[in-house]
């Protein structure tokens, strides 16, 4: 870091990481030029361990969405402690079926079982393999470069990156097709032998491109076809982030199976849920015990998660959202205007937001100088062209104001560190 | 859900979070609005004032049916001079543009408060609602109202059909809001919240009181109890007229209705003669005895008789009354602590003191405002402009009505003072303002301030818009869905820019404009995806 000065005691702290938890992450992280180490947090807003405030656009994925320690989740969570703990998964329990009937009211239709996960990859398992009992077919088709997660079935659903590492690829089984390319998914599903397609309603690791208009719901159609489920991951998408509950209600469409995690548990308590279709359930009729879990929909986590769903359900959110995702577009438009050639457009639905930057890598200066800034917005792993831009659902006017003039600040420098050498233009205004 | 769970569910936060949600939609809804010019404003005030005056009898009746205060026909009147009523009569002013004095080297440009947090009376609740709705739209504010709960639902439903006549009219989501559960603690919460830009209360004096002790800034009014001295010269039968008239309107609910007459002696007699003729009814010694006990029995003012009519309360009281008797006037001795028929009475049970002479009757007027009502209202029936002079000087009210019945006099209607149902007592009475509150008072003005040397040239401001460029205006209708440039497929989809942010152009028009290009775009790409 040239530009921040580091603390002896962060140094120390950063050499212990190393030493004792990640050292590749770590370095990697210094080497991009974010020294971060998260100490104190509350709603949009952290605050590094050498006390440096930033603005939280990274979300961790969507999964501070309503932001850091909402009071209502610390309160529910200290209510809930008083009397319940994790629970035993083996029992009929309270918690996990209110948050299930509250989920089957939200998803409506025939959207009638939850299944429970700590996290989002294991919720991805389960899904799997409920399309793969439901169908008796193997095979699952992803998108190319998808990111569902790192357990058995998830990792090998998604890109290469992370599982052939590990050798975790399971070629035979897992089809990937290109995003927004209707023929070869037609050819991928045609066989008849696909247990289910799964999809990221707007695939986040890649930079969040946008389904083309009319795409997902041709998709929709052709697994209808071809006798395959339509897995939708909601685990970025949903939770209002897209301005609705779900991000899939936006493209007018119903998935078979719906899986959330991240944001559910307001970022207080694992919990992932997977949303099942009444009639491709069928295993927990004819087994019951066939899959479980013994954090998988712990109580508390149920407790933190029907509040979170609660608050999300209230009716200023809706509204909240499309101010807050309006004033993004119509401020970020502003900026685009003054750098042309580098900030080249936006990908957004709602508060699901990619910057692009025309420039290899772009994204990376911007976030760099964004977190000398005081803002903190992590570029897509997949295309670091992209920035991933994700606001909170609660954002107060005064902060989306405060963040569109950073970032200002922030693309400026980037735009004269990328295109300073003349090469490539020059500033348009 | 289990009721274990719902409990654990239940928290304390509940209340307060919903209300944070409602504060930072209206800090969203006040931000667009305060740079929406006069005709985008008109409009929608309009709008909401015209939705507001179709419902004004159903929402009198429903009202009455509610709370069981007050006369359905008299409320239907006040619903709609708060309606129809004050849109007339307040869109003659701008409180939207700028204001270019070259004589003084100055440009006013207006600033809305932001946020008027509104407690409304269970007396008085629809129209209060209307009243405070239209003068915050009139400023560009955005209004969260906190009924009172006995009024709750015709309060919600007045709000909620201006809501919609308004959202329709163009106005920013969330402009209007309403808590559906009001309680103490929650109006003490957000009254306390930093984003309340003005407090606007009406209600018991404990309600004020929180009001002005939040740290924000409010405009509170205390009670009245408003004496109306009858002069020697007065015209006997125009005073009784007007007194019962006043008194027996909408049951006396409104704080400015007269609370005891002072009559001068030597046309006392005639002055009850003439109030018997115009619908009083004298109540004997003993009645008087069970008034007092009925109204003042258990200390404070008894709300099973507030709002209701002379009639019902005779019935209460066990006092045979005439059918058609309007108010019932209670002769007493003295004002004071110690004769509780002189404290302010909501409801047609009038006090009736005689007085020697008119300084007399201004001495008891004096001491009748002392016991409550500080800066409110009063009234005089006199054709002795001296006399008339000395009361005003004399009495601790702000508005003294002058040959004219109080109750609506004092509040506008009748008079040429501002009609208002949110009375401000000043400083007598603990408030920070002393007038008829209007919509002058939700809105500062940014004043711009020439160097007063001539040598210093004015600039040329006539023609500008204060609120031109800058980015498009977020109204909260829709979230954004656009594919970027760098995204495959995306070229043949170009996302339309967003309008800059300029008053020629109206919202929706923008809007059914991106919905046709959006629609050409995606009748395009159907093809573009399956070649």
């Amino acid at each position: 870091m040239a530009d921040l000065q580091q603390s002896p005691e962060k140094r120390e702290f950063i050499a212990k990481s190393k030493e004792f938890w990640n050292p590749g992450k770590t370095q990697a992280w210094q080497d991009m030029g974010v020294d971060l180490v998260i100490d104190r947090r509350e709603g949009y807003l952290l605050w590094d361990m050498d006390g440096r405030r930033l603005i939280d656009l990274h979300l961790n994925g969507g999964t501070y969405n309503i932001g850091h320690r909402h009071p209502e989740l610390i309160e529910v969570l200290n209510r809930g402690m008083q009397r319940f703990d994790m629970g035993n998964h083996h029992f009929p329990n309270m918690g996990r079926t209110a948050l299930a009937e509250r989920l089957a009211r939200i998803c409506g239709g025939d959207m009638h079982y939850t299944m429970y996960a700590s996290g989002g990859a294991e919720a991805i398992d389960i899904a799997l393999k409920t399309a793969r009992h439901a169908t008796q077919r193997r095979k699952i088709v992803s998108i190319v470069n998808a990111y569902h997660g790192h357990t058995g079935l998830a990792v090998a659903a998604g890109a290469d990156r992370f599982k052939k590492i590990f050798l975790s690829d399971q070629p035979e089984d897992f089809v990937h097709v290109p995003f927004n390319d209707l023929n070869t998914m037609e050819d991928a599903l045609k066989g008849k032998d696909v247990a289910c397609l799964i999809m990221e309603t707007i695939p986040a690791t890649y930079g969040f491109p946008m389904p083309l208009p009319g795409y997902l719901a041709e998709v929709k159609k052709l697994c209808e076809r071809y006798g395959a489920l339509y897995v939708a991951d909601e685990v970025q998408t949903g939770l209002m982030r897209c301005g609705e509950m779900w991000g899939y209600q936006r493209y007018g469409i119903q998935p078979d199976i719906m899986v959330t995690g991240k944001g559910i548990s307001g970022g207080m308590y694992p919990i992932a849920c997977v949303v099942v279709r009444e009639p491709y359930a069928g295993w927990l009729k004819q087994d019951g015990f066939a899959h479980m879990s013994t954090m998988g929909g712990a109580e508390l986590g149920c407790l933190v998660a029907m509040k979170t769903l609660e608050i999300l359900e209230r009716p200023m959110m809706k509204p909240m959202v499309n101010y807050i995702s309006e004033t993004f577009r119509n401020g970020l438009h502003e900026i685009m205007r003054l750098y042309p050639s580098f900030f080249v457009g936006i990908r957004q639905c709602g508060l699901v937001m990619g910057l692009e930057f025309d420039f290899p890598e772009g994204a990376k200066p911007v976030m760099k100088h964004l977190y000398e800034n005081g803002v903190w917005a992590i570029f897509s792993t997949l295309d670091p062209r992209v920035l991933q831009f994700k606001p909170g659902v609660l954002m107060t006017a005064d902060l989306c104001a405060e963040v569109l003039e950073r970032v200002e600040r922030a693309v400026g420098l980037a735009y004269a560190e990328c295109m300073g050498s003349g090469k490539r233009g020059y500033r348009a205004a | 859900m289990t009721a274990i769970v719902e409990e654990i569910l239940a928290g304390e936060k509940r209340a307060t979070g919903t209300a944070d949600l409602m504060l930072q939609m209206a800090e969203w809804a006040a931000a667009a609005f305060a740079r929406f010019d006069r005709a985008r404003v008109e409009k929608i005030a309009r709008a909401a004032a015209d939705a507001a005056y179709a419902h004004a009898g159903e929402l009198a009746e429903a009202a009455v049916k509610e709370t069981g205060f007050g006369v359905a026909a008299h409320k239907k009147i006040k619903n709609e001079l708060t309606s129809r009523g004050l849109f007339d009569l307040y869109s003659k002013d701008d409180y939207c543009s700028a204001r270019i004095k070259a004589e003084l080297k100055m440009v006013e440009l207006p600033r809305p408060a932001g946020i008027v947090f509104a407690l409304t009376p269970s007396t008085n609740p629809v129209c209060s609602v209307y009243y405070k709705v239209l003068m915050a739209l009139m400023t560009r504010n955005a209004i969260i109202l906190s009924p009172h709960p006995m009024a709750k639902n015709c309060s919600i439903r007045a709000a909620k059909l201006m809501v919609e006549a308004a959202e329709k009219a163009g106005a920013p989501i969330g402009i209007i809001q309403i808590i559906e559960q009001p309680n103490l603690p929650l109006i003490e919460y957000v009254m306390k919240s930093p984003r309340v830009g003005v407090i606007l209360a009406t209600g018991g004096t404990p309600m004020v009181r929180a009001a002005y002790s939040s740290g924000n800034p409010a405009i509170g009014v205390g009670p009245g109890n408003a004496p109306a001295l009858v002069d020697d010269n007065a015209n006997l039968n125009e005073a009784a007229k007007r007194i019962v008239t006043s008194k027996s309107f909408d049951n006396s609910i409104l704080c400015t209705n007269e609370s005891v007459v002072l009559a001068v002696e030597s046309i006392a007699d005639r002055l009850l003669q003439a109030l018997k003729s115009a619908g009083a009814y004298v109540a004997k010694p003993e009645e008087v005895s069970a008034l007092r006990e009925l109204l003042f029995g258990m200390g404070t003012f008894n709300i099973a008789v507030l709002g209701k009519s002379a009639v019902e309360i005779a019935g209460m009281a066990n006092i045979r009354v005439p059918s058609n008797t309007q108010i019932i006037l209670t002769e007493i001795d003295r004002v004071g602590i110690d004769e509780p028929l002189s404290k302010e009475k909501l409801c047609p049970v009038l006090g009736f003191l005689r007085v020697p002479h008119a300084d007399a009757g201004i001495t008891q007027a004096r001491a009748l405002i002392r016991l409550s009502g500080a800066g409110h209202s009063a009234a005089i029936h006199s054709k002795n402009a001296a006399t008339i002079l000395k009361y005003g000087a004399a009495v601790k009210a702000l508005r003294v009505a002058v040959n004219a019945p109080c109750s609506l006099g004092a509040a506008g209607y009748g008079t040429h003072l501002a009609p208002a149902f949110t009375i401000g007592t000043g400083f007598f009475g603990s408030s920070s303002i002393g007038e008829n509150v209007g919509p002058q008072h939700l809105v500062n003005w940014t004043r711009i301030a020439y160097n007063d040397d001539p040598k210093e040239a004015f600039g040329e401001f006539g023609g500008l818009d204060a609120n031109t460029g800058g980015p498009a205006l977020a109204l909260g209708l829709e979230a954004p869905i656009t594919l970027g440039r760098l995204q495959e497929g995306a070229d043949a989809a170009q996302d339309p820019l967003p309008q800059p942010q300029s008053n020629v152009g109206n919202a929706s028009e923008i809007n059914i404009m991106r919905e046709e290009i959006r629609r050409m775009v995606l009748e395009e790409l159907r093809g573009a995806l399956r070649s």
